[in-house]
């Protein structure tokens, strides 16, 4: 499979005009369309309507119990949408899959598996392997590449719980990027992790972006939005805003998004959930 | 052999015992695995019903007879071994949790398998017996219980049972508490660990005493599959049990009744209506059901049709004040699909629509009553949005189509409150 | 004596059938089984065979007893089992584990219904549910021992050539789906081998215990490594050494003499032979075993006392400004046990004087570079990693006695303005962050 070449993708994201992002101006990573996702029947996303631009570093952003991760999960296909629909690319998910690279949340890894460093940074070359063929000297190269960049080199053949979280979370950015995607998506990197990976992911974001490739990251802290990220979606259930940092990322929308629910929302949802989710 | 008329049919009084045997290590079973269905431990359950068997061998080879007494503390006693044991491996030895109950309960399984071949040419203890039970043979050994002449695995059975319904209402609270959340329970000084092993008591009592009736591995569907099926019909935990009991009870007289027609296995065939009746109930429990799952979603969809018929003739009506062409009307309701002409024809015959003077659909003046009300939560809901929520006018009707369907009466009028517009976002009047 | 001979030499054509037959099996079983273990689904490998029990008798009913037609009788309600399972815990509120019991219990008692009906009818088989779930390993054919090798290469061959996509699938779920794997196609497919694995294994070691050869060789190798591959390679050795051993001992080993049967079942003996792999394992592995792992703590604590005395007594000194005076242990600030005081006087890094205890010039020098690593690390804590200054002590109080060297020089390199003027005999002591006055 053809990826977009660092150059093409980069040219992309420097002629693009910072504030004109979504629409017009920057090419289309993600489009979400009117998506509503319910874990049981209680919805966690509702109507979501999205345009993220590519080439970009976009952060979700939202407080506890937003939906963030589940916005993640259902453009990723993880959990099925109760309506709407997704595309990447101007393509259905499936389409497009080899594209596209995941930072899961660390929580989510059964960490006691027997694997080293090296092994798990290796997966993300298995999409482009197929099946049965096995991962060969080129791609131990590459999967080494990987972790240099992250700096976790000298921990190649260290079994993964023995690594503290903030290294855990370099391996699985190396898995990214090993992936060679165009279009990444990371649940909360920065979690739990300490300053200097935090500096070192930061770091590879951004090297990521000067390749043209886009980064779609669920974030919980809001002071380093500004500072990490181009583009925010502010999120709480619904869409609150969602646009360039300068643009969108304001006192007031933050104050929509954190500020207490409006309870008419809030009791429609209800009457929808007791009426078993979106028509 | 003496015969009983019960309801016209005549009854041997072995069957009455037997279905009494079964009935009994049902229920006591299904009772205290009630709570090993919502601890999430039925498969601990699963290890101590296999794993007793060289408790039982032991205590067998020790007493030499096949006495309650000793089989009990063997049972009991091996039982607690393998929580103990599992809980151990996974905690100090890193083993996932799932693995060492497998590790623990297959080793105590082969050594209970060795010992038992080794004691089965001395005493009768009978490997088959063992495993599928023989509850078609509880009437041939009797003992005197209060003067009564009764099976003797039914007297075990019984008291069993009343020690654990006598445990179930004596430690209530404390089960349910720790059922719920062990961490809370012990912030309020009730030991989550000893409730744990005390459960674990019981289910290897249990055990141990539907082993003679029903074998060590049917015993585990009279465990979990009870519970499990009383989970699905309840939101409550003391009614959960009581239909436990009965489902549990049931199960047995008609397994029992089965298995004489078809001349079969009656142990099994009890797990097998057990089964059964989960999968009735996975299917047709009124709150839990996947039938009433769908026949509410398609209530649900008939009725968001109804109402979108109802917003598109209001609509039409509203513009041009005509209505719309029969063949229209059909096309655009529910896409035209078989839900969509039900519904159509519904509406006509409850006199929700008519037919217009050219042959057009209109609404009736009990149908623009109800349309209006449709179009008037879509509209204010519309308003709401762009003017309280902040979503952009453009983007509020799709939101505001799904929403109209959910909007109580009171919710119109608090909406009325809060948007003081006569009008919704696109310029049209609000009904 | 002399049946071990002809054991060992395999002479007896009827043992080599069934010595083949165990290891084999046990290879084939741990292979699939340290799949299902790292997916958490050993139990789901329970639910499977008992459920093999109905699709046999119903394919008894169907077609008699071919082989063939119970085996894929078996093959069928295995799967079913399965999907019964992920079915009831995507629909309902049951959870997973009374699902699996369900499954077990339930499958078990249709299949003890329908092969009871089976044996009733003319012709039945009599004998065939104690087979079913005891095994009866010793009276294993030739052909057996051939169908268990057919299945055993075919389920190496399975697992060696999906090796990655089956990694993939236990570690990281969702991630593979995320690359387009059919992450529900590969759980069924493994489900499925491990049901083509306990239907054969049925006859030779029965239900409860073909569980056992899946999940024990796999739960045991994990002791020994941290990589998948040698963790296979080791299971498959610990499988096929238990079915092998299990065999032989009860060749060889006679009964007790009170009992009047004639020796040892076998299917039990491979069981408790891999169990007592697995225990050894448990214990004695290297690194994961709980003997290293108390080795290690203790080491642990004993380096900490000392270093913990050597830091009091040092301090000591400077409080009192005079390093050479004595001290008692009772006048350093933690208590003291007297072997940590017997350990630091027998290394020369403290002696016994007439009024109490001193450093040596070697303890003097170990002491500061505990310190110095000790605040070291509370500086970096505090400059590099942004953590209140509050917390700093606890943490360093623990690090410091795990800070390898070569970290403890990465930090010197880091914070180089604490020492400018390169190495030196005795490390300068920086001044603690807490001291009154120092710029945090």
């Amino acid at each position: 499979m053809k990826l977009a070449g660092p150059e093409a993708a980069g040219i992309h994201a420097r002629a693009a005009v910072p504030a004109a992002a979504g629409r017009a101006g920057v090419g289309v990573s993600v489009e979400v369309h009117d998506v509503t996702v319910a874990y049981g029947r209680k919805p966690v996303l509702w109507d979501v309507d999205l345009v993220l631009p590519e080439g970009r570093l976009v952060a979700i952003v939202g407080p506890n119990g937003a939906g963030k991760s589940t916005l993640l999960k259902a453009i990723l296909g993880l959990v099925p949408l109760a309506s709407g629909r997704v595309t990447i690319f101007g393509e259905p998910l499936r389409r497009v899959r080899r594209e596209i690279g995941y930072v899961p949340q660390r929580e989510t890894v059964d960490w006691d598996f027997p694997i080293d460093a090296l092994g798990v940074v290796l997966m993300g070359r298995y999409g482009r392997l197929g099946w049965i063929r096995r991962p060969g000297r080129a791609d131990r190269e590459a999967a080494r590449e990987c972790l240099r960049q992250v700096g976790m080199e000298d921990f190649a053949g260290r079994q993964i719980s023995q690594l503290s979280g903030g290294q855990q979370q370099r391996v699985f950015l190396a898995r990214a990027l090993a992936q060679d995607a165009r279009l990444y998506f990371m649940d909360e990197p920065f979690a739990g992790v300490d300053a200097a990976t935090e500096t070192a992911i930061v770091e590879v974001l951004r090297r990521m972006r000067e390749a043209g490739r886009t980064v779609v990251a669920v974030h919980h802290d809001l002071q380093t939005v500004p500072e990490y990220f181009d583009h925010v979606v502010l999120l709480n259930m619904r869409l609150v805003a969602s646009g360039p940092v300068e643009a969108t990322f304001t006192r007031e929308n933050l104050q929509r998004a954190y500020g207490g629910r409006l309870t008419l929302l809030d009791e429609a949802a209800e009457a929808i959930r007791r009426g078993g989710g979106g028509a | 052999m003496s015969w009983h008329t019960i309801g016209g049919y005549e009854v041997r009084a072995d069957d009455l015992w037997t279905v009494a045997t079964a009935a009994a290590c049902s229920v006591s079973c299904g009772l205290v695995g009630c709570f090993l269905v919502l601890r999430r431990l039925s498969l601990l359950g699963d290890a101590i019903s296999h794993a007793i068997l060289p408790g039982l061998a032991i205590a067998f080879m020790v007493s030499g007879s096949r006495s309650p007494g000793p089989m009990l503390v063997g049972a009991m006693a091996v039982g607690v071994l393998t929580a103990l044991l599992s809980s151990g491996l996974s905690r100090w030895g890193r083993v996932p949790a799932d693995s060492s109950m497998g590790v623990v309960f297959t080793t105590l399984f082969a050594v209970g398998v060795i010992l038992i071949s080794f004691a089965a040419r001395d005493v009768d203890l009978d490997p088959g017996c063992v495993l599928y039970g023989s509850v078609e043979m509880t009437p041939l050994d009797l003992v005197p219980v209060l003067g009564v002449e009764m099976p003797r695995a039914l007297a075990f059975l019984g008291v069993v049972l009343l020690v654990n319904t006598a445990a179930v209402v004596v430690f209530y609270k404390e089960l349910k508490i720790v059922c719920f959340d062990p961490y809370l329970a012990t912030t309020m000084g009730i030991s989550a660990a000893a409730v744990h092993y005390g459960l674990m008591t019981l289910v290897a009592a249990t055990s141990v005493a539907s082993f003679e009736s029903v074998g060590s591995i049917l015993v585990v569907a009279m465990l979990v599959a009870p519970g499990a099926t009383a989970h699905l019909l309840t939101d409550r935990l003391s009614r959960m049990l009581w239909i436990a009991a009965g489902v549990a009870a049931l199960a047995a007289v008609v397994g029992y009744a089965m298995a004489v027609a078809l001349d079969t296995s009656v142990a099994g065939m009890i797990a097998t209506v057990a089964l059964g009746q989960f999968v009735l109930a996975a299917l047709a429990s009124p709150g839990q059901g996947i039938i009433a799952k769908q026949v509410r979603r398609l209530g649900l969809a008939a009725r968001i049709c109804r109402e979108d018929a109802l917003g598109i003739l209001f609509r039409c009506q509203e513009n041009a004040g005509g209505g719309l062409s029969a063949r229209e009307f059909r096309s655009r309701v529910g896409g035209g699909g078989a839900l969509g002409r039900a519904v159509v024809r519904w509406m006509r015959w409850v006199g929700l629509v008519e037919a217009g003077a050219r042959g057009e659909v209109r609404l009736t003046s009990r149908g623009l009553e109800e349309s209006s009300r449709v179009v008037r939560g879509h509209r204010l809901w519309e308003s709401y949005l762009a003017s309280r929520a902040g979503v952009d006018p453009s983007r509020v009707h799709e939101p505001a189509h799904r929403a109209e369907h959910y909007l109580s009466d009171s919710m119109r009028d608090r909406l009325q409150d809060e948007v003081k517009e006569r009008s919704d976002p696109h310029g049209r009047e609000i009904p | 004596m002399d049946d071990l001979v002809r054991l060992l030499t395999l002479r007896d054509a009827n043992t080599r059938v069934v010595l083949l037959g165990a290891t084999l099996l046990g290879i084939a079983a741990a292979l699939v089984g340290t799949f299902a273990v790292l997916r958490k689904r050993s139990l789901m490998g329970d639910a499977v065979a008992h459920a093999a029990l109905p699709g046999i008798a119903c394919a008894y009913f169907v077609a008699g007893r071919s082989f063939v037609a119970l085996l894929v009788g078996a093959l069928v309600f295995g799967v079913l089992s399965a999907a019964f399972v992920s079915l009831v815990k995507a629909t309902t509120r049951i959870k997973e584990d009374a699902a699996i019991a369900l499954a077990i219990g339930g499958f078990f008692g249709l299949g003890v219904v329908l092969s009871r009906i089976a044996q009733n009818q003319p012709g039945g088989n009599r004998a065939g549910l104690d087979t079913f779930i005891y095994g009866k390993a010793a009276s294993m054919v030739s052909a057996d021992a051939r169908l268990i090798l057919a299945a055993a290469v075919v389920l190496a061959l399975a697992t060696a050539l999906l090796h990655k996509e089956f990694k993939l699938l236990c570690f990281d779920r969702d991630f593979a789906a995320t690359q387009g794997w059919p992450t529900l196609g590969l759980d069924l497919l493994l489900m499925g081998l491990v049901c083509v694995c306990t239907v054969v294994g049925l006859p030779a070691v029965g239900v409860v215990l073909m569980v056992a050869l899946l999940i024990i060789p796999a739960a045991a190798a994990r002791f020994w490594t941290d990589r998948l591959g040698p963790m296979l390679a080791l299971a498959a050795g610990f499988g096929g050494a238990s079915g092998m051993l299990g065999v032989a001992l009860s060749a060889v080993v006679p009964a007790p003499a009170s009992t009047l049967s004639r020796g040892w079942p076998t299917g039990p003996l491979i069981v408790l032979v891999a169990a007592g792999i697995f225990v050894a394992s448990m214990i004695g592995a290297p690194r994961r075993g709980l003997v290293a792992d108390l080795v290690r703590r203790v080491r642990l604590r004993r380096r900490v006392a000392l270093q913990n005395l050597l830091r009091d007594a040092f301090e000591r000194g400077e409080e009192t400004g005079d390093p050479a005076r004595p001290w008692t242990p009772r006048d350093l600030r933690r208590p003291v046990r007297g072997e940590t005081l017997r350990r630091a006087v027998a290394r020369g890094l403290a002696r016994p004087g007439t009024a109490g205890f001193v450093l040596t010039p070697e303890g003097q020098a170990a002491a500061a570079r505990v310190i110095r690593a000790h605040r070291l690390w509370e500086l970096f804590l505090i400059e590099q990693a942004a953590i209140a200054p509050d917390h700093v002590d606890r943490d360093a109080d623990e690090i410091e006695h795990v800070l390898p060297a070569s970290v403890i020089a990465a930090l010197e390199a880091r914070l180089a303005a604490v020492d400018r003027d390169g190495p030196r005999e005795t490390p300068i002591v920086p001044p603690s962050p807490h001291a009154p006055g120092a710029t945090p």
